[in-house]
């Protein structure tokens, strides 16, 4: 993997001195940190801490679902377990993931920017996340809440008697976070490029957090009006959504699809933008269809917009409407089927080598296909009717967003984490985990597949003995997948500690994030670069030409 | 452990079958395009591993015909998938006349079901095979799903009107009945049966029910206690909007918009009269929320139905 490390002769101390990390070692110095790469590593810490909460409801869940029976927790509990993993999975984790942990440390460094265009702002928006994080472990320690992620109405505004306000406050508050990355990122995108650097020599992982910037700046804000109102209705007893008080439940499921499905493409987008860095630099070949790659990008982010309705299909919202979005949810799948065949037409002919971040992202690209794949089933209407809200949705959804995007982010996390703390992680510890996490998810998740298609749905604490044996399974699955996602957090920690220094550049990349030291200053340059070419020249037989 | 079910997977109703083929196709094709890409990814990867002798001359920049097929080949694909499934889905919408209909509450947590004849069961259903049976449908509280897997089946419930689901039974048997959308604690013990008869069976069922009123018939009962008689009847002095006739007939309101009387019109009208008035008539109906409760309702409208067309 050193082949190109030649280049990097400097001495240690040098790079150390240089470091952000070396910039201070007080907790003020961190806390009050307007650095984007400190910001991206409290994220970081963050985002980990709510993965393993989040991780361990599912456990939780998976260990009842071993019998038939409700043994392990009551109903009541294990209705607010998956409420939890929901909303902490989605929220506090996968949306956050990439953008703000990666994007946040690599937008600048891959536009050849000193800082974001706001930095307090930058900062800001941790404080509103973690803000919001504050509300949602203190739902969970007042005694939880049990509507379901989804908050569906009339019963989560005057039914459940949990903890819904303080819950959907969470949700509230950790938009604004998101809206405020978001809004950073296209300003700095947009503003702070350097030299030569023109939208069409862009890096795709720069692309597709813009597209995601934009998203999360357009769709949040909406959500936030939706919660308010489930809040107002709890509140006053004014109807909005309960038929009993003259509202309409629908209009709720509108509203909260009219964000969340725009949602999965925040999830997503951001992980086909590692994939689009890392396979080029493994298969040492240029991306094939740039420029149709980052048309998709915005294709499905435009189109994403579009298919809400495609959650509703038997909800009672008109044949005419589910028609029309059962189309547009097709063709949304046009730009996403582009880009898995653009990844493996850059295999081709390529000089491929396997270390952990291209494992991960072979797996990113085979587990997303999955879940693409039978999205189609779901985006057939007459399909839908049957298999939705069973298992079949929750395989599907977590092929996508646990095969797709978490793959996807651990490769990014493996790929530039000589970047980001200047030391290597142990290779075969990288690869073991990477098969450990592809085997275990597979094990967990194909049998919902199945377990939807023959019929049993979801949300369900107790279900019919027929099911047991695929439950079993899966339960299986998530205790190989436990220990897969254990392995990263133990040896990555251990890297930052004491793994042996990392070079500038030692997978020989292009980007311009690998032309400054690892880990960089704190200003990320000495010299701002003067970007010269396209984002991925790389040659099968020969060294790469950077952009700088 | 599967006492007296069928095995989950084959449909047992008439739509059931239908769905049942396209899934087969949209698992075949979708299995094989899986399959293609997993195959091409590792090849790809060995073939061109770092240090093997593989011909790695002219590597493509742009294959244009490859980009356009594997675009439109997808795409072509994808709409003939939808028009396929879009048709399935229409016969969903469309239940056939004369079918037999039954009138079902779903309450925190079970399935209360009423027969035309006035015979009552909870969490079981018990059809006729063969014939189509159209659900008429509303919760008492949140939202349910009524769903049948055996009958490739489902509906949400909502509460404040009236959803429809109809199938035909192809194969007498015991069928699952679920709660499909989440409704609270005990949302997974929310199921029941649905149990196919042959149409002989099922009529002596349906008449060695305990006796209890015809839906209809106890409908004109509410209808002359609450004192709707009193200004619908045609010989009324009061000026109301006659009943006759009216289920399924277009209405038009005082607000210039056109709707059709259904289930949800008449239930509306009663609960909530000022939301849609009828063009030419005042707003002088007083609401009966409150006084009226679910089975109620269900009466009234079989009632009302009934009317449909003048005798």
């Amino acid at each position: 993997m050193s082949a190109t490390a030649a280049d990097e002769v400097r001495p240690d101390k040098v790079l150390h001195e240089e470091s952000y990390l070396r910039e201070g070692f007080t907790l003020r110095s961190w806390l009050l940190t307007r650095d984007h790469k400190r910001i991206a590593l409290l994220y970081m810490i963050s985002v980990t801490g709510f993965f393993f909460l989040g991780g361990s409801a599912a456990a939780l869940m998976r260990l009842e679902l071993l019998t038939p029976q409700g043994d392990v927790v009551d109903a009541e509990t294990y209705n607010k377990l998956f409420t939890a993993h929901g909303v902490i999975m989605v929220w506090f984790f996968l949306i956050p993931s990439i953008p703000a942990t990666l994007g946040n440390f690599l937008i600048p460094l891959m536009i050849g920017a000193r800082e974001v265009a706001f930095p307090r702002l930058n900062l800001a928006s941790w404080y509103i996340y973690t803000l919001g994080g504050l509300f949602v472990v203190a739902t969970l320690i007042a005694g939880g809440v049990d509507t379901g992620w989804t908050f569906y109405t009339p019963f989560s505004t005057l039914f459940s008697n949990t903890h819904v306000i303080l819950a959907a406050a969470g949700v509230f508050v950790v938009g604004f976070s998101s809206i405020l990355t978001g809004l950073n990122f296209i300003v700095t995108v947009h503003r702070l490029r350097t030299p030569g650097l023109t939208w069409f020599r862009l890096p795709l992982f720069v692309w597709a957090n813009y597209a995601t910037s934009i998203i999360l700046v357009l769709a949040t804000p909406v959500l936030a009006m939706t919660l308010s109102l489930i809040v107002f209705e709890r509140i006053t007893h004014i109807g909005i959504f309960d038929p009993a008080l003259g509202g309409d439940p629908l209009l709720f499921q509108h509203l909260f699809w009219f964000y969340s499905h725009p949602a999965v493409y925040i999830m997503v987008l951001p992980a086909m933008g590692v994939a689009s860095e890392i396979i080029p630099c493994f298969a040492r070949r240029p991306v094939y269809g740039y420029r149709m790659m980052a048309y998709a990008i915005f294709g499905i982010a435009l189109i994403g917009f579009l298919v809400w309705g495609h959650h509703m299909f038997v909800s009672g919202q008109s044949a005419y409407a589910s028609i029309a979005f059962s189309l547009l949810s097709f063709i949304v799948a046009i730009p996403s089927a582009i880009k898995v065949f653009n990844w493996t037409a850059t295999l081709y002919k390529g000089s491929i080598t396997l270390p952990a971040p291209m494992l991960y992202t072979l797996g990113f690209v085979g587990l997303f296909t999955v879940g693409g794949l039978t999205g189609l089933f779901l985006a057939a209407t007459a399909l839908d009717v049957h298999l939705t809200d069973t298992y079949f949705v929750v395989a599907h959804f977590h092929y996508i967003m646990v095969g797709g995007t978490v793959m996807a982010y651990l490769g990014g996390l493996h790929f530039w984490w000589p970047k980001i703390v200047g030391r290597m992680y142990p290779e075969n510890w990288g690869r073991i985990a990477a098969v450990t996490i592809f085997i275990g998810f597979n094990l967990t998740f194909f049998p919902q597949y199945l377990l939807g298609a023959w019929g049993m749905p979801r949300r369900y604490h107790e279900y019919a003995p027929e099911y047991q044996l695929l439950n079993v399974f899966s339960s299986c699955g998530a205790a190989i997948l436990t220990l897969g996602y254990l392995l990263p957090l133990f040896y990555l920690v251990w890297a930052m500690l004491r793994g042996p220094r990392a070079p500038a550049n030692p997978w020989g990349a292009t980007g311009l994030e690998w032309q400054t030291p690892s880990p960089p200053p704190k200003e990320n340059f000495s010299h701002t670069p003067r970007v010269v070419r396209g984002p991925y020249v790389y040659h099968p037989n020969g060294p790469a030409e950077p952009q700088a | 452990m599967t006492d007296g079910f069928d095995t989950l997977l084959p449909a047992a109703s008439l739509l059931g079958h239908r769905v049942d083929v396209l899934f087969l196709f949209v698992s075949i094709l979708t299995g094989c395009v899986a399959l293609a890409i997993a195959i091409l990814l590792v090849v790809f990867t060995i073939r061109y591993r770092h240090g093997s002798k593989a011909d790695r001359s002219n590597p493509p920049v742009r294959i244009r015909w490859l980009e356009v097929t594997w675009i439109t080949v997808p795409l072509a694909i994808f709409l003939g998938i939808f028009g396929w499934s879009s048709l399935v889905f229409s016969q969903f919408h469309r239940p056939p006349r004369g079918a037999m209909q039954v009138h079902v509450l779903a309450k925190q947590w079970m399935w209360k079901i009423q027969h035309q004849n006035g015979r009552r069961e909870i969490d079981e259903l018990h059809i006729p095979l063969g014939r189509p049976v159209e659900l008429i449908m509303t919760s008492q509280d949140v939202i349910h799903s009524f769903f049948v897997p055996e009958f490739r089946a489902k509906q949400d419930v909502l509460p404040g009107r009236y959803m429809s689901l109809w199938f035909t039974a192809t194969r007498p048997g015991r069928f699952r009945l679920f709660c499909a959308e989440y409704c609270g604690t005990r949302h997974s013990g929310m199921h029941g049966q649905v149990i196919v008869m042959r149409p002989t069976e099922f009529a002596a069922w349906l008449a060695a029910g305990p006796a209890r009123d015809e839906l209809a018939a106890r409908g004109f009962e509410i209808y002359r206690r609450m004192g709707c008689s009193g200004c619908h009847e045609p010989t009324s002095t009061v000026h109301a909007p006659d009943l006759i006739g009216l289920f399924g007939r277009t209405v038009h309101l005082a607000d210039g918009t056109m709707v059709t009387a259904d289930e949800t019109y008449i239930r509306d009208s009663i609960l909530l009269p000022r939301k849609q008035v009828v063009v030419g008539f005042d707003p002088v109906m007083p609401s009966f929320q409150g006084q009226l409760d679910e089975d109620d309702l269900t009466a009234l409208i079989a009632y009302i139905k009934s009317r449909a067309s003048p005798p």
